[in-house]
C-alpha cells in the first residue's frame, strides 16, 4: 500500500470513528448550553444502542430501531431532567447514577431476552444502516488524488453519516438564529433573567435534555446499527467521556465540536493504524498515548495553557426561584 | 413557604430518609427482576444466602467491603471540601503501582509485617500523586475537578496498561501482570477473627487491609470532626466564598483535601494486589472506585456511614456473585443496576420525599 491510500484509509476510519462522538457532543452542546451538566451522555448513548438494536432485530426496519433508540434516550434525559431541574438535585450524580443504569440495564435485559451474555443477535439486511455509494463514486474512482477521496471517504458511508454532518450547522443555526436558541444559551448563562422575562427556566431547560436524549439515540444507533450489526456489552467504552472532552475543547461552539470530533476520531484512526508499526527513528510508539491523548490535551485546555476554556456560567447550579 | 427550610430531626435526615431513597432503589431492582421473569424476593433470599449464609460467603463480603471502605472514604473526603472527586477509580488503579512496587521490592527480604507499612505508604503516595495534578488545576487554575478527575481515570487506565503490557510483565508470559508475590509481599488473611465467631474463611481473601480499613475509617472521623484542618475543609464544602473571606487559604486546603482522598484511594488497592492476587493485574480495581461514589452518598459521608454502606455494597457483590450462579438468567450487571439507583434515589433525588417528611412530621408533631 502506498502512502496515499494510507491516508484515504486512515481518513475513512476518521470519519467513521468521529460520528458518534459527535451526536454525543452536540447532544452535550445543548444542555451544557442551557446550564445542565451531563455526565450521563456515555449512558444515553450506549441505553440507545441497546434499544436500537433490539428494536431493529425485532422490528427487521433500521429505521424503527433508531426511533426505538431516541426513545430509549429521551427517557434517560426525562429522568436526568427530573433529577436535576425539578429536583433541584446534583447533576453531576445524576449523571454518573445513569450511567450505571444504563451499563447494567443493557446487559441484564440483554441476557435475559437473548441469552447471549449481553449481545443482542446479529443484525442484518433491511435492519442495518447500510452504506450509500453517492451518484458518481464509481465513475470518479480513477481520477487521481480527488477521486479516491470521494469514492472511499465522502462516498460509501451509511444516512446517519451524512445526518451527523448536517446536525452541525443546524446545530449552529438552532443555537444562534432562533428565539430559542437565546433564551436556551441565556438560560445557560443567566437563569434569573430569563426568568424575569416572563419565560420559564424549567421548560427551557427540559426541551434542551430532551434534544440531547434525541442526538444521542442517533450516537447509540450509529454504534449499533449502522458502524456493527449486534450490540455488544460496553460497546460505548468511554466515546461518552470522550464526546464531553471534544465539547469542552471546542469550547461549546458547534462547528468547532465537529473538528475536535474529527480530531479525536482521527487519533483513534491512527492509533489503530500504528498498532506493531515501527516510526522510523522513534521505534513503535506504545498505542496507550493515542488512546490517553483527547484526555491529555483536554486537561492541558482546561488548564489554560492552550487558550481558555470557559463554561456556561450557570453550569451546573440548579435554579431556585426566588421568593 | 418552601419545605427546605424546614428543620428536621437528625434521625429523619440521616437515618429515615436515606432508607427511604435505599428500599425505593430495591424497589425498583425487584420490578427489574420481576420483569425479566424471576421472582425478586426467591432473588433477595438467594443474595442473602449467597452472602451471609456460609463463612466463606462472610468472608468474599468482607473482602468487598475492604476495598468499598476505602474508596467510599475517599470520596466522602473530597466531598466535605466540596470536591466531586469521581477519579478514586484511577486513584486506586495507581495506588496498587505503589503497593506492587513496593512488594516486589521487599517480598524476598523481610516477613510481611515490615513490608506492609512501606505498602500503605507507597500505595497513599501513588493514589495521591495521581490526585495531586486534578487537585492542582483546580485550586491554581480552575479547571473542574469532575471533568479532570474523569479524565486522569482514563489517563490512569492507559499508563497502567502500557506499564503492565511493556515493562512490569514477567518476560516469556502472555498475561499483562506482574510477577506473584512472595509471602514476605502479601497481606495475610483474617482466618483467626473469623474463627473466633465459629466460621471457617475457606478460600476467602478476606484479609489484614480490613483492620487497616477500619483504623482509617476512624482517622478520617477524627481527621473532619476533630482537627482545625477538617474544620476548615467543611468550612470549604459550605460555602468557598466565606471560607476564604474567613482566611481559610482555598488552594492549599482542596490540594490537601484531594491528597488525602487520592491516598486513601489508592489504599484500596492493599486489599486485592497484597490481599487477594498477589500480584498487579489489568483491571484489579473493577469499579470499586465508583462504588465508593454510591457508598458516600449512602453513608452520608460520614465514617460510621461508610463502613455500614460499604458493608451493603460487600453484600450486594458477593450475593450478587452467588446469585447469577444460580439464577442465569439474573447477570453479575444487576448489581451495577442497583448501585446506579441507589446513586440515582439517594444520591440526585435526596430531596424528592422530604416535603412529604415534612409534613408528615409536622402534623405528627402537632397531633
Amino acid at each position: 500500500m502506498d502512502l496515499f491510500d494510507i491516508i484515504v484509509s486512515i481518513l475513512g476510519s476518521t470519519i467513521r470513528l468521529s460520528i458518534p462522538l459527535l451526536f454525543t457532543a452536540l447532544a452535550g452542546l445543548f444542555t451544557e448550553r442551557a446550564g445542565i451538566f451531563d455526565i450521563g451522555l456515555e449512558g444515553k448513548m450506549l441505553s440507545a444502542a441497546f434499544a436500537s438494536a433490539c428494536v431493529a432485530y425485532v422490528t427487521g426496519d433500521a429505521w424503527l430501531g433508531l426511533l426505538g433508540g431516541i426513545a430509549v434516550s429521551i427517557l434517560f434525559s426525562l429522568i436526568h431532567g427530573f433529577a436535576s431541574i425539578t429536583n433541584r438535585g446534583n447533576q453531576i450524580v445524576s449523571g454518573v447514577a445513569l450511567n450505571f443504569v444504563a451499563a447494567g440495564l443493557t446487559v441484564v435485559l440483554g441476557q435475559a431476552w437473548f441469552g447471549q451474555g449481553g449481545r443482542t443477535p446479529q443484525i442484518s439486511g433491511e435492519a442495518r444502516f447500510s452504506p450509500i455509494t453517492l451518484p458518481f463514486a464509481d465513475a470518479v474512482r480513477d481520477v487521481p488524488v480527488l477521486g479516491p477521496l470521494y469514492a472511499n471517504v465522502i462516498s460509501g458511508n451509511n444516512i446517519l453519516t451524512y445526518l451527523a454532518f448536517a446536525a452541525v450547522p443546524i446545530t449552529w443555526w438552532v443555537l444562534f438564529r432562533t428565539r430559542f436558541g437565546l433564551r436556551l444559551r441565556a438560560v445557560g448563562e443567566n437563569p434569573g433573567a430569563v426568568d424575569t422575562a416572563g419565560i420559564s427556566v424549567t421548560w427551557l431547560r427540559y426541551r434542551a435534555v430532551i434534544v440531547a436524549g434525541f442526538l444521542c439515540g442517533f450516537a447509540g444507533a450509529y454504534l449499533a446499527i449502522a458502524q456493527s450489526a449486534a450490540f455488544i456489552k460496553d460497546m460505548s467504552a468511554g466515546k461518552g467521556y470522550i464526546a464531553l472532552a471534544a465539547l469542552i475543547f471546542a469550547k461549546w461552539k458547534p462547528v468547532p465540536v465537529m473538528y475536535a470530533c474529527l480530531l479525536f476520531g482521527f487519533l483513534d484512526a491512527f492509533a489503530n493504524f500504528m498498532q506493531g508499526k515501527a516510526v522510523p527513528g522513534i521505534g513503535e510508539v506504545p498505542v496507550q498515548i493515542f488512546q490517553a491523548l483527547p484526555y491529555i490535551l483536554t486537561c492541558v485546555l482546561l488548564a489554560g495553557f492552550i487558550g481558555v476554556a470557559r463554561p456556561p456560567k450557570a453550569g451546573g447550579v440548579p435554579y431556585t426561584k426566588e421568593r | 413557604m418552601s419545605t427546605a427550610s424546614v428543620p428536621l430531626p437528625n434521625w429523619i435526615t440521616y437515618g429515615l430518609i436515606p432508607l427511604l431513597n435505599l428500599l425505593v432503589a430495591f424497589f425498583i431492582s425487584g420490578l427489574v427482576v420481576w420483569w425479566i421473569g424471576e421472582n425478586p424476593l426467591q432473588a433477595l433470599r438467594l443474595l442473602i444466602e449467597g452472602s451471609l449464609g456460609r463463612g466463606d460467603a462472610i468472608g468474599f463480603t468482607l473482602f468487598y467491603t475492604t476495598s468499598f471502605i476505602f474508596t467510599g472514604l475517599s470520596v466522602a473526603v473530597a466531598f466535605h471540601a466540596g470536591l466531586f472527586n469521581i477519579g478514586s477509580e484511577g486513584q486506586a488503579y495507581l495506588g496498587g503501582l505503589g503497593a506492587a512496587l513496593v512488594a516486589l521490592t521487599l517480598d524476598r527480604y523481610v516477613p510481611w509485617y515490615v513490608t506492609m507499612p512501606f505498602a500503605v505508604i507507597g500505595a497513599a503516595f501513588f493514589g495521591a500523586a495521581w490526585a495531586f495534578i486534578p487537585a492542582w488545576l483546580q485550586a491554581k487554575r480552575g479547571s473542574h475537578i469532575v471533568i479532570t478527575t474523569i479524565m486522569f481515570n482514563f489517563i490512569g487506565a492507559a499508563l497502567m496498561v502500557y506499564l503492565l503490557v511493556n515493562v512490569l510483565i514477567v518476560p516469556g508470559k502472555m498475561a499483562p501482570e506482574t510477577r506473584t508475590f512472595l509471602p514476605g509481599g502479601q497481606l495475610p488473611k483474617l482466618d483467626w477473627l473469623m474463627a473466633l465467631f465459629g466460621l471457617k474463611l475457606g478460600p476467602a481473601p478476606f484479609n489484614v487491609s480490613f483492620l487497616i480499613a477500619l483504623i482509617m475509617a476512624f482517622l478520617v472521623w477524627a481527621l473532619i470532626w476533630r482537627t482545625k484542618l477538617g474544620y476548615e475543609m467543611r468550612t470549604l464544602g459550605i460555602s468557598p466564598s466565606a471560607a476564604v473571606y474567613a482566611g481559610i487559604p482555598y488552594a492549599r486546603t482542596v490540594i490537601i483535601a484531594m491528597l488525602i482522598s487520592g491516598g486513601l484511594a489508592g489504599m484500596m488497592a492493599l486489599n486485592p494486589v497484597m490481599g487477594a492476587s498477589a500480584r498487579l493485574q489489568v483491571e484489579f480495581v473493577g469499579g470499586a472506585g465508583f462504588v465508593g461514589i454510591a457508598v458516600s452518598l449512602m453513608g452520608r459521608s460520614h465514617p460510621l456511614g461508610i463502613v455500614l454502606a460499604a458493608f451493603l455494597f460487600g453484600i450486594l457483590y458477593q450475593g450478587g456473585a452467588d446469585l447469577s450462579f444460580e439464577m442465569p438468567n439474573i447477570t453479575r450487571e444487576m448489581i451495577v443496576v442497583i448501585q446506579g439507583l441507589v446513586i440515582l434515589f439517594a444520591g440526585a433525588l435526596e430531596y424528592m420525599f422530604r416535603p412529604a417528611m415534612v409534613l408528615l412530621y409536622q402534623r405528627f408533631k402537632r397531633a
